[in-house]
């Protein structure tokens, strides 16, 4: 009786849904890879890669088939459990966040209506910021087990600078949740139907440009990116939490780094840039079939997307790294404060407008 | 059903991260050696065990971070509900923040944000 009741049509589309997500997550991953060893290239004047395919396209499959024929070593001292399941933490929760994500509108087929979301719950955004705060467990453990002081040390300072900029990330945040008063990514992304409405743009980051760069900063400090890629440090901490692991451990976690760059792209132009809207969606989805308005929604996410991972990349290659009290100085004495005045700035302007 | 959707999300994504790990388990060669299984700290041997105290600072910054991130949790239903509840929730919330920041502050004063 209980077979009869589940709806396969659902659980068929949500397992496609999944599956090409992680599928998609793992492309431009990958491609990530190669994407940022070539912007390092033309920015210092070099070629990057450029011998397995056109372009050094094959490149990061190659990279890919090497991690999984390299040989794994465990260091004797290390904690042998924790020193495995580090990476397998990091990069399930690296791929979790992508469940609330909204990538395109609704779209009717054969009879159902598919929603291009895994998960539509009321509590997305909480639920992003628990995932991501668990993804720095990844790190320590990983860090902690390998029984090294390099990984030690950058697993401490890993977690230290996370529970730092997550303050200041979930304040900026609440400055922008007091506009939409939901939490749901998908009414979000729908309260910014368009681009122009009104008078107004409907985008939220021209109603909150501060809490854009706010969160912008701690997101860089969220994904251990340059400037901010104090655990890293290749120059100093002989690449931090991951020094000891080989073959395909490693692998996930540089896989999983550059799966969050891209999740938290998607966040910020769900947050911010209005997600899947773009000027003149009403003119298409009223003129043209109902297939080109989803794939033109589906592919302006990704135009937005890809250049918030360039932004990225471009800044990793133009400022030097911080030094740890700088960093703990931005973090505690600007930017919480700057969040917090943020938010009560708002509050007046919202009750003013509302009266 | 979202909570059904997400349990299968998580499935999908250990079954990953496992995966790539146990395929790279059954086909890449091993083999062990005593100097192999050293940890490597740029070629020096290693003096003393790796797991020991470190610097307190980063114990006082996890513990201003407690403070801060329960109220960051309080802070988020009355901002989805600040339109609705209007003056009277703001000027609670200026109050709660006040006091809050009288607490930043002493540990600023305190020395506790400085990174020795």
């Amino acid at each position: 009786m209980l077979l009869m009741q589940i709806d396969w049509f659902f659980l068929v589309e949500k397992l496609s849904l999944i599956t090409t997500i992680l599928l998609i997550s793992l492309a431009i991953a990958a491609y990530a890879t190669w994407a940022e060893r070539k912007v390092s290239a033309i920015m210092q004047d070099r070629i990057g890669p450029s011998r397995a395919g056109i372009f050094g396209l094959l490149q990061p499959l190659a990279d890919g088939g090497k991690l999984f024929f390299k040989e794994e070593i465990i260091p004797t001292n290390a904690n042998k459990f924790i020193f495995i399941f580090g990476p397998c933490l990091f990069m399930t929760t690296a791929l979790m966040t992508s469940a609330v994500i909204p990538w395109g509108p609704s779209f009717e087929f054969a009879g159902h209506t598919v929603s291009l979301q895994v998960a539509d719950i009321n509590i997305g955004m909480l639920f992003v910021f628990g995932v991501v705060s668990l993804g720095v467990y990844g790190i320590m453990l990983g860090g902690w087990a390998s029984n090294n002081k390099f990984s030690l040390l950058s697993s401490i300072r890993a977690a230290s600078q996370a529970i730092s900029y997550e303050l200041a990330m979930g304040l900026s945040l609440i400055a922008l949740l007091m506009l939409t008063g939901s939490l749901s990514l998908r009414e979000i992304v729908d309260q910014q139907h368009g681009f122009w409405n009104d008078g107004y743009f409907t985008w939220n980051f021209f109603k909150q440009p501060l809490g854009f760069f706010i969160f912008l900063v701690c997101a860089f400090a969220e994904l251990n990116r340059a400037p901010f890629d104090l655990p890293e440090a290749d120059s100093e901490l002989n690449m931090g939490y991951h020094l000891e692991y080989s073959s395909m451990k490693l692998g996930l976690y540089l896989f999983a780094e550059y799966i969050n760059m891209f999740i938290s792209s998607a966040v910020m132009s769900v947050l911010f840039f209005g997600g899947y809207n773009y000027p003149g969606m009403d003119w298409v989805s009223a003129n043209l079939p109902a297939w080109v308005f989803t794939f033109s929604c589906v592919s302006v996410f990704f135009i937005k997307i890809i250049a918030f991972i360039l932004f990225f990349m471009f800044i990793r290659w133009t400022l030097p790294r911080f030094r740890y009290d700088q960093l703990m100085k931005l973090g505690w004495k600007s930017l919480i404060p700057l969040a917090l005045v943020n938010m009560l700035i708002t509050g007046g302007v919202i009750l003013w407008l509302t009266k | 059903m979202g909570a059904g959707v997400l349990i299968l999300l998580i499935i999908c994504g250990v079954a990953f991260a496992g995966g790539g790990i146990i395929l790279s388990w059954a086909i890449a060669k091993r083999s062990t050696n005593l100097v192999k299984g050293e940890p490597y700290e740029c070629g020096i041997p290693t003096s003393g065990t790796s797991w020991i105290q470190f610097n307190v600072g980063y114990y006082l910054f996890a513990l201003i971070f407690l403070v801060f991130d329960v109220e960051l949790v309080f802070m988020y239903p009355w901002a989805v509900v600040v339109k609705s509840v209007g003056m009277v929730g703001l000027v609670e919330i200026v109050i709660f923040m006040f006091i809050l920041f009288m607490g930043l502050l002493y540990a600023y004063r305190k020395g506790a944000l400085k990174w020795m």
